[in-house]
């Protein structure tokens, strides 16, 4: 119901005020429909979304292992939680650039921007998670004398799933921003770039159309997959009143 | 079925850090293959703390404890019902007892449930049933943890007069079919009288056997009168008049 809203508001401030810069959403929809059939649309989003979803998983991935270790082993993470302060803290930018000098414009190098990016954030949560642990639990696991993959699965990860969802939601909101970044910064190819491109010629409408069909991306996401992920895998929890 | 493992319990020392007298120290207690043995005495006295010892889940304590002659925290678990129900939010009844065994089927584990009047309920998250049948649950799992061995920390504390008749007359069912050796910790006079066949009083600290009774008649053939007989001997220390 939002967004329809959104996009009536936008259509009617667009006739209101018709200018060159200030495109209806009707035709940016309809330059998504072009760009999307005969332009590299299509590929570009491919591109983008490869990236985005390598770096997510990867991060993922790292941030929940190092998370439960860091939560799990009071020295490590006193040794460690300076170093965590400091990836929370730098600028993306910074990464980004850093890495592209030593590894060049390369696919890897952009990864690894993104993944160190984003991995100090689902650590922090993880951790958080790792010492909200009830030791009821892990009494129980220990008195059923459960094997250490069993007790994953059937002690470890339900309590920490809350954690990594929200992990997962903050963390794609971020890669999705970042990635954008980055890929302005240099390759060859993405919605970064296009966008880029686009803007030297001030083509609004282009960058309009590609932001849009990003955000579909986006929307689908959230609804198709994130959604009815949390639902089902949340599902032992009463339903709030 | 042969009877559930003898015990040999013999506790050198357990004191927690920070408490100044140990809570046990050159503790020694034997039970007998088959029995139901009641721990009995005030909160705090240590009948959790000994559970857990027996169970393995605490092994910071000096001296052993063998089940079958074996290290408590090497045997196979013990099945064990804590005070609260602890059962797992996010598996389902059928999900928490078969939590116990790997190799469980969801038929057994129906099985089980329907053992403690669960049939209705295997697919029920634990939120959305009772404390008392939260309870029971636990005690379909302590079941399929070990049939042989039980460990019950207060298990009828805080449940209504009609479902602590229902436990008493479930668990003395199960012992008269299978002879596990039990063990459960209690403050109450009548839990004891319907259930043990011998009654550990702890007092003190550390905590020493104050008074070791028998209890001969097997629970399953009690009637009131002698369980208000158990009660009185359980209260005074000599055996009842009602006995003879």
């Amino acid at each position: 119901m939002s967004l329809p809203l959104l996009l009536l508001l936008w259509q009617a401030l667009a006739m209101a005020f018709p200018h060159r810069l200030f495109p209806a959403p009707s035709a940016v929809a309809v330059e998504l429909w072009l760009l999307a059939a005969d332009g590299p649309l299509l590929s570009d989003l491919g591109k983008t979304l490869l990236r985005a979803t390598t770096a997510f998983l990867i991060a993922m991935a790292l941030g929940t292992a190092l998370g439960i270790v860091l939560g799990r082993t009071r020295w490590l993470d006193r040794l460690f939680s300076g170093w965590l302060l400091v990836g929370l803290n730098l600028p993306a930018i910074v990464v980004a650039i850093v890495l592209y000098i030593w590894l060049g414009l390369t696919e890897l190098a952009l990864i690894a921007a993104v993944v160190i990016n984003k991995v100090p954030l689902v650590i922090t949560t993880i951790r958080e998670g790792v010492r909200s642990f009830s030791a009821d639990y892990d009494e129980l696991a220990t008195a059923l004398r459960l094997a250490p993959l069993r007790r994953l699965r059937l002690i470890t990860l339900p309590q920490l799933m809350p954690f990594i969802l929200a992990a997962a939601r903050t963390g794609l909101s971020l890669i999705w921003k970042i990635v954008l970044v980055f890929e302005v910064l240099g390759s060859d190819g993405g919605v970064g770039y296009r966008v880029s491109i686009q803007f030297q010629f001030f083509d609004i409408t282009g960058i309009l159309a590609y932001t849009t069909a990003f955000i579909l991306v986006v929307l689908a996401v959230e609804y198709g997959l994130l959604r009815p992920l949390e639902r089902k895998v949340l599902q032992w929890r009463p339903a709030p009143a | 079925m042969a009877p559930g493992p003898g015990l040999t319990i013999s506790i050198a020392e357990k004191r927690f850090p920070g408490a100044g007298q140990p809570l046990f120290a050159d503790f020694r207690l034997d039970i007998a293959p088959g029995s139901v043995t009641a721990l009995f005495g005030p909160s705090g006295i240590g009948k959790s703390t000994l559970l857990r010892l027996i169970a393995g889940i605490d092994r910071d304590f000096t001296g052993g404890i063998a089940i079958e002659g074996i290290p408590a925290h090497q045997s196979p678990p013990s099945g064990i019902v804590f005070q609260d129900p602890r059962l797992l939010p996010w598996l389902t009844a059928r999900d928490n007892v078969r939590a116990a065994a790997p190799t469980m089927s969801a038929q057994t584990a129906d099985a089980a449930l329907a053992q403690v009047g669960l049939a209705d309920y295997p697919t029920a998250w634990p939120y959305q049933i009772s404390g008392g049948m939260q309870r029971r649950v636990a005690l379909a799992r302590a079941f399929a943890t070990n049939p042989r061995l039980l460990l019950l920390d207060e298990p009828f504390i805080s449940l209504d007069q009609a479902l602590v008749d229902d436990l008493h007359q479930l668990l003395a069912d199960r012992v008269a079919t299978t002879r596990p050796t039990v063990i459960f910790a209690s403050h109450s006079a009548e839990d004891v009288a319907r259930l043990a066949t011998r009654v550990i009083t702890l007092a003190g600290r550390p905590a020493t056997i104050a008074q070791d009774l028998a209890f001969p008649l097997p629970p399953a053939h009690r009637d009131s009168a002698t369980m208000a007989a158990y009660a009185s001997q359980l209260a005074t220390g000599t055996p009842h008049a009602a006995l003879d």
